[in-house]
């Protein structure tokens, strides 16, 4: 068990977005489906990813002296460059650099060391009922590791003497078997509908949706863990009526309603990051833009008709 | 918000501070004709009698709650026996960038005449700057400590529930009583406690004269208003709206009729009524403040608490509503905005620079058995609270684990407006404090904070705040030999050459002598100051409301009341802390630098050396973070703190305690600071309270609150946390509750006080550029909170330079 190592690129604590209560929130490395509007890009690609805050650099040139690969520049106005093609995603960049400029983005934790930092927050799960998140990424790309890892921290918190509330932020775009095993040692999924449309999702997540959809429908059924659905709302990919109400009727067709439904307005934080990263968001230019209050309000109109609990 | 509240509220916001003269020619004229003919305690009182039937009353244009310190409200008196201010003073105050107060140029004629020269060489800043040693100046002069005492008077303190009991009549009687039954035959004092006990009486007959001439001001009011309805000259009574102004004439003489008969009846006899309770703590709290200038002006304590019987009484009957109720509070609330601090100068101004005069509501808790102390009245405060939206009083709410969910929401929604109030206390542990400083438990319930984050017995203690102490300072003094570095002056006691140093402990130890030499330096003199109060200055009228005052015959400044503590405050507890975490990790454990070139780098301040600066700040454990390695080190320099201060005995049979507040210090300490080994640039701010430094805390409010979990908060007698959040954080109702939880949590882990600021830098960076259109902008500074136009462009850097926690 100890020798597992879970790639993780980032924890947050003080989570309040991400399931009941107070709550610390891990992000896996490793995403089978890449939308366009990903507001975490580095959480994509399974392996590294050298982040480079512009704003943060004093151009020491640290860096560009110790890369073994020759592949950072300095230019005045514009900061370290790095040559994609020669970079062999060592880190030593990172490890020179003295205000973390340069990060690499996926640090390793074992399922001990993912405990302990759960433990650190217990005073607040005990305020809030709240607990730990699992988010990505794609949290379920772990596959049976994931299972490992829920049943270890699970097991670790009632030696500590008290029940840990673990919620996996996943887009269920898994192995089935996997997502039941998953769904006997969680409390609660918090799954995304992206849209409805099979091939639309192939074009804005690359990836098809039916097995997300038959995977909610299985968690709805089966009910071992529970289960809200979020909708990142962006204008011009799924906030039209004819996407709200399939995703509705959807919904209401299930054995189980979700908990409720969220509605996420589009934002594009994603932007920043790429820019970190090096790499360009929404290469493609897909119209996307931000819903009116009407849209918001009409979509919220139409779960309503169809009784599933929504909200924003 | 009523109508009359509104335009009270109005008049007081665009009131502008002033500097009245009047309280010192009175206070002159009779000091030149009576000195020396009374013991110094009857002098006093006497003085305070006379100011009490000479001062100019006022009651405003539709008040309800009445009595002014001043002439008007915003009028602020001077205290020539304290601190006579000179010409100079004067003219710095009224034209510096801020904090100024309005005064005449013939006012500062009149006052260079006639009070000035009775003055100069008798007061009591002149007696503590007459006597104080070399080596204090010293340490006081490099900006080691500051000194509370030497313009203000000791207070910090707030009242109990007995004047909702006794009225003046009922203390003169028990004073009477104890004046009868001393012992002239055995007790070598009696003679003493006579002069007091006479000086207490004088103080009440004061208190009562002072009542009574606001009811012949509100006769001479009506028979003017009479007079205009007879078709007179006009009389100013502003109608409300659909109303006409005979109607208005009417319906102020019937108001006034009541203001006679409330000043009438209060504070000569307790309060019957829910308003003659709210007037009778307004005259009290006057009293203290017209007779010395105390810090915190005074502090009603459990407001709630106290008004809750009259309420429920009151409304059971059906002889008050509740929109009556929480228009007395507003007026009240009103008149404490109309009394701005008395002017500070020098390190004193820098030290606590603001109008704000810390009066601190304390709403919630517990009552004596130990139950919560919550009541209708409690969210009627917060709702005045939040509509107000003025400077003036603070507020807070104290969450033990018997307060409701419902006064925490409750409170996080006023939060939510981003003023800076309420803060919140946590009653569980300050009991804890308070019982362990000696009080019995009964009395540390009834406790709570006044000002900014102090803790007493109220109504029972005098709980002196002697000035701070400048934590990183010390080590600056450990690493440099005892040298300020910034002037090159040896200031303090030589203890070893730095470079020389084996490990890190050998430091620490330089640090720990340091300390020790500066506290002992420092409480010789706060010892003296103390003596002198206690013998110049006798607070003869707070003396009547302070338990035990009256039964040992002693004054508040003399060991006469039950509790009698002198607080240190030590600042900077973040920046130490990471100072020492960077030198143990980078010097004495990795040997990444030598001591000297650690020493090379601050002398530099860090000119050169940039990339060694980053290094540091960016790969350094600093406190905030649930880190053990740093937050270990916090917990041992507190603790030496603690071991340092506490009991070291006071001149009135009591001790020093350790407290950690710091007000706005932090920034007058940073700026006599050299560079810091955390990576500090010179002269910035040092760390507030037990807050983390500015930016050190990358982990988010959970991880703050843990790192300061891990002090035995009961040690001190307060400590301070500021937390900076962005408002998304608190946009949904959720929101509220999960806030809730997290201040819980803090308080489960033995917090003492948490408070918050709810605004982003955006804000406050658009504040900065367009002051006219955030007139209101408040935020919290220290204990307290301000208008953020009113701060200088120091204090509103390090508002925005405390960590921004976001929305995750």
């Amino acid at each position: 068990m100890s020798e597992v190592r879970y790639p993780i690129f980032d924890i947050k604590r003080y989570s309040i977005n991400d399931g009941p209560g107070i709550r610390i929130t891990f992000f896996f490395k490793g995403c089978p489906l890449s939308c366009v509007w990903c507001h975490n890009p580095e959480g994509i690609s399974r392996s590294q990813t050298r982040m480079y805050t512009v704003s943060k650099c004093i151009l020491c040139g640290a860096c560009v002296q110790f890369c073994p690969a020759h592949a950072l520049k300095a230019v005045r106005g514009r900061g370290v460059l790095c040559d994609r093609d020669l970079c062999t995603l060592c880190g030593k960049c990172a490890e020179v650099c003295p205000t973390k400029a340069v990060e690499m983005a996926s640090k390793t934790y074992t399922a001990e060391q993912v405990y302990a930092e759960i433990a650190k927050e217990r005073p607040f799960f005990t305020t809030s009922d709240g607990g730990v998140t699992f988010s990505g990424g794609e949290p379920l790309y772990q596959g049976d590791l994931l299972i490992q890892l829920l049943d270890y921290i699970g097991q670790a918190a009632e030696k500590d003497g008290y029940r840990l509330h673990r919620t996996v932020d996943t887009t269920l775009f898994a192995n089935q078997e996997l997502v039941r095993e998953v769904s006997h040692r969680c409390e609660l999924f918090l799954v995304d509908i992206k849209m409805m449309d099979s091939d639309r999702h192939r074009k804005f997540c690359g990836v098809p949706n039916d097995i997300i959809l038959e995977n909610i429908r299985m968690v709805a059924s089966e009910g071992a863990a529970g289960y809200l659905v979020r909708i990142p709302l962006i204008e011009g990919i799924n906030a039209d009526t004819e996407n709200i109400e399939a995703t509705a009727s959807f919904l209401a067709s299930l054995d189980r309603l979700p908990k409720y439904v969220e509605l996420l307005p589009y934002h594009d934080i994603g932007k920043n990051k790429h820019s970190r990263m090096g790499t360009q968001y929404n290469k493609n230019n897909v119209p996307m833009a931000v819903p009116s209050e009407k849209t918001i309000e009409d979509a919220l109109g139409i779960f309503k008709n169809y009784g599933v609990p929504a909200k924003v | 918000m009523t109508e009359r509240i509104n335009m009270l509220r109005e008049q007081s916001v665009n009131a502008e501070p002033s500097l009245t003269i009047e309280r010192a020619l009175i206070e002159t004229e009779f000091y030149k004709k009576n000195d020396g003919k009374y013991s110094i305690p009857v002098m006093r009182a006497k003085n305070f009698y006379n100011l009490c039937a000479k001062k100019r009353i006022y009651i405003g244009d539709n008040e309800l709650i009445v009595g002014e310190r001043g002439p008007k409200p915003k009028a602020v008196p001077t205290f020539p026996e304290l601190n006579c201010h000179s010409v100079e003073d004067f003219k710095v105050l009224r034209s510096r960038e801020i904090q100024h107060y309005a005064i005449s140029d013939r006012e500062i004629e009149k006052y260079k005449n006639e009070v000035i020269p009775y003055w100069k060489g008798k007061t009591q800043r002149d007696r503590i700057f007459n006597h104080v040693p070399q080596s204090w100046k010293a340490l006081y002069e490099a900006g080691v400590f500051t000194e509370f005492m030497e313009q203000r008077a000791p207070g910090h303190t707030a009242l109990d529930g007995k004047m909702y009991r006794m009225g003046m009549k009922d203390f003169k009687a028990k004073i009477a009583e104890h004046i009868a039954s001393l012992d002239f035959l055995n007790d070598p004092e009696a003679t003493d406690k006579q002069d007091e006990l006479t000086a207490m009486s004088i103080s009440c007959d004061a208190m009562v004269l002072f009542a009574r001439r606001h009811a012949d001001e509100a006769r001479k009011q009506i028979s003017k208003i009479e007079k205009a309805l007879a078709g007179g000259p006009a009389y100013k009574v502003t109608p409300f709206s659909g109303e006409s102004q005979e109607d208005a004439y009417r319906r102020r003489i019937k108001e006034l009729q009541d203001i006679i008969e409330v000043c009438t009846w209060v504070p000569e006899n307790a309060p019957r009524t829910f308003r003659e309770a709210v007037q009778m703590y307004w005259f009290c709290h006057l009293g203290t403040i017209l007779e010395l200038n105390g810090w915190d002006a005074m502090n009603p304590g459990h407001f709630d608490q106290h008004l809750a019987p009259f309420y429920e009484r009151e409304v059971a009957a059906g002889t008050l509503t509740r929109e009556q109720a929480k228009e007395f509070i507003g007026c009240f609330w009103i008149k404490v905005n109309n009394h701005p601090a008395p002017p500070k100068v020098g390190i004193t101004a820098k030290e606590s620079g603001t109008y704000n005069d810390f009066t601190n509501i304390n709403i919630g808790g517990v009552k004596r058995d130990g139950t919560s102390g919550e009541s209708e009245v409690s969210y009627i405060l917060l709702e005045v609270l939040g509509e107000l939206h003025i400077l003036q009083p603070g507020c807070s709410v104290h969450v033990s684990e018997k307060t409701s969910d419902e006064l925490v929401k409750a409170a996080c929604k006023v939060i939510r407006l981003g003023y800076g109030y309420p803060s919140l206390f946590n009653p569980d542990t300050y009991v804890k404090e308070l019982v362990r400083q000696g009080k019995s438990l009964e009395d540390a319930r009834e406790g709570g904070c006044s000002g900014c984050i102090e803790v007493g017995a109220f109504g029972k203690e005098a709980y002196l705040l002697t000035g701070y102490l400048n934590v990183p300072k010390l080590l600056e003094l450990a690493l440099n030999n005892g040298v300020d570095p910034v002037t090159g002056k040896q200031i303090s006691i030589a203890t070893g050459d730095s470079r020389e140093f084996r490990s890190f402990e050998d430091l620490y130890s330089a640090f720990l002598k340091q300390l020790e030499y500066v506290v002992l330096e420092k409480i010789k003199v706060n010892n003296y100051i103390d003596r002198m109060f206690a013998k110049y200055a006798p607070a003869t009228f707070l003396s009547v409301l302070i338990d035990d005052c009256i039964a040992k015959g002693k004054d508040y400044y003399n060991g006469g009341p039950r509790y009698n503590t002198d607080y240190i405050q030590c600042t900077g507890l973040g920046t130490v802390t990471d100072a020492m975490s960077s030198i143990k990790k980078h010097v004495f454990e990795e040997g990444r630098y030598t001591m000297d070139r650690m020493l090379g780098m601050l002398k530099a301040d860090f000119k050169g050396y940039e990339y060694d600066r980053q290094w540091i700040v960016n790969h350094t454990p600093f406190f905030g973070n649930d880190d053990e390695y740093a937050d270990s080190i916090a917990v041992r320099v507190y603790n030496d703190l603690f071991r340092t201060i506490e009991g070291r005995p006071n001149i009135k049979g009591s001790c020093y305690h350790m407290n950690m507040l710091s007000t706005t210090c932090h920034i007058y300490f940073g700026k006599v600071l050299g560079a810091s080994a955390d990576g500090r640039h010179a002269t910035l701010p040092i760390s507030d309270g037990t807050s983390p430094s500015h930016g050190a805390d990358t982990h988010g409010p959970t991880a703050v609150v843990k790192s300061l979990g891990k002090l035995d908060q009961s040690l001190s007698g307060g400590t301070l946390l500021n937390q900076r959040l962005i408002p998304q954080i608190l946009k949904k109702d959720e929101d509220l509750t999960k806030l809730g939880q997290l201040i819980r949590a803090y308080f489960g882990l033995g917090g003492h006080h948490i408070q918050f600021n709810i605004v982003d830098t955006a804000t406050l960076r658009d504040a900065q550029k367009h002051p006219e259109q955030y007139r209101d902008l408040m935020v919290r500074v220290a204990g307290y909170s301000d208008y953020f136009n009113d701060l200088c462009a120091d204090y509103q850097e390090e508002i925005i330079a405390r960590t921004e926690n976001a929305a995750f």
